[in-house]
């Protein structure tokens, strides 16, 4: 039960208190670039859990097999990215197989996710929480997968909205939508105190 | 012989202006917004940001440039991105050893300029297609530009949260018997998104007008 417990803590606190969007910065470009249209903003997002979980899995399992405590160390952040690289050609090859719709519809964005801050960061944050148990590790990957599709899904509903909003000039595209994005984090601090 | 030197000056000049304004990499392409909201609450860690970005983005530059002829297409990105990385790991342990305290502030956002878009970008779009030369001074230049860039932030967002700039007092505070009343807000995810998304909406104006 108490396994339990911290799993669900664990879980929570990733999705919304710690959401890596919206109070850590991390995976603004798609955040910004994809939030247009709901269902592809989804997609997006599905993605991004996949390899979020499969890398912060596979770089919980090097760094503790492999790198903690050995002079090797130095080379973490090399090793990060090729496993991030290489789950991300992965999933690429999946989709352009299996969704070859979904698959011209993200365009540039696809391959991109491999310089998505989400992915490293959760590697990086995964080792900085000093996480030791590998379940913990993998269900907290797989929750900071969920709270960006979540972020992302929210911001693409606003954005269809506000297509019919009267914006001043100047603040068409990209600044209205940091400005939006400013206020939803404003609600997500409500939930600040929730879980240290 | 004068001819071609001239002409050489003018281009590194074009290169190295182009990065501060006109392809201003945060105001303009929208690239490495990641860093430039996470370490723009006070200006010291943004400046010591920059000073990051710069020396990735040069050593990067000058490696990618010197091995562009060697590069397979489909491999291209991968080898940018472990040259990267391993500068990155280097300015890591550099301010780990020297700047300990800066690099708490810091913490993961040191080793997330590793996929700062600007970076990749820079590789791909100059250091992959142009001699050493031009991709160093399109390193400056484009380095230079997102450090002034974070900077600019950095200082509305601090005065305006702590009526302070580099940790030097500038407005006077309510509690010490001032008039300022600090804007907690300012300091937090909130203050960075509107502040960013304000002043994008500025330069829009502004080069509109000029233009």
């Amino acid at each position: 039960m108490d396994t339990f417990n911290t799993l669900l803590l664990g879980f929570i606190s990733v999705v919304l208190v710690n959401n890596l969007v919206l109070t850590k910065f991390l995976g603004i470009c798609p955040f910004l670039g994809v939030s247009g249209r709901i269902d592809m903003a989804f997609g997006m997002g599905l993605a991004v859990t996949f390899v979020v979980t499969l890398s912060g899995t596979l770089t919980w399992l090097i760094d503790h097999l492999l790198l903690i405590g050995t002079p090797l160390e130095v080379t973490r952040y090399v090793c990060f990215i090729l496993v991030i690289a290489g789950a991300v050609q992965l999933v690429e090859m999946y989709i352009r197989k299996f969704f070859p719709s979904l698959y011209e519809s993200f365009g540039i964005f696809l391959p991109l996710i491999t310089t998505n801050c989400a992915i490293l960061g959760l590697c990086l944050f995964i080792n900085l929480w000093e996480i030791d148990s590998l379940l913990d590790a993998v269900v907290r990957s797989f929750g900071a997968g969920i709270g960006f599709t979540m972020a992302i899904c929210i911001m693409a509903g606003i954005r269809e909205n506000l297509n019919l909003a009267d914006v001043p000039d100047c603040l068409k595209g990209a600044p209205i939508t940091l400005i939006t994005a400013g206020l939803l984090t404003l609600a997500f601090m409500g939930f600040a105190g929730m879980i240290r | 012989m004068a001819d071609k030197s001239t002409i050489h000056a003018g281009l590194y000049k074009e290169t190295l202006l182009a990065g501060l304004w006109r392809e201003n990499p945060v105001f303009r392409l929208l690239l490495g917004m990641c860093p430039t909201l996470a370490v723009t609450a006070a200006v010291r860690p943004a400046f010591t940001m920059g000073c990051c970005v710069i020396f990735v983005l040069l050593c990067s530059n000058i490696v990618v440039s010197l091995m562009r002829n060697l590069l397979k297409p489909h491999l291209r990105i991968l080898m940018f991105t472990l040259t990267i990385s391993t500068f990155v790991t280097i300015a890591d342990l550099f301010l780990k050893a020297f700047q300990p305290k800066m690099s708490e502030v810091l913490g993961p956002y040191v080793p997330l300029i590793i996929v700062n878009c600007i970076i990749i970008c820079r590789a791909e779009a100059c250091a992959s297609k142009n001699g050493l030369m031009v991709s160093i001074v399109d390193a400056i230049g484009m380095g230079l530009g997102f450090t002034f860039t974070l900077c600019v932030l950095a200082a509305v967002r601090e005065l305006l949260a702590t009526g302070a700039i580099f940790e030097v007092q500038i407005l006077s505070l309510l509690k010490e018997g001032g008039w300022f009343v600090p804007w907690a807000a300012m300091s937090m995810p909130v203050g960075a998104f509107i502040t960013l998304g304000l002043l994008l909406g500025v330069v829009n104006l502004v080069s509109k007008k000029r233009s």
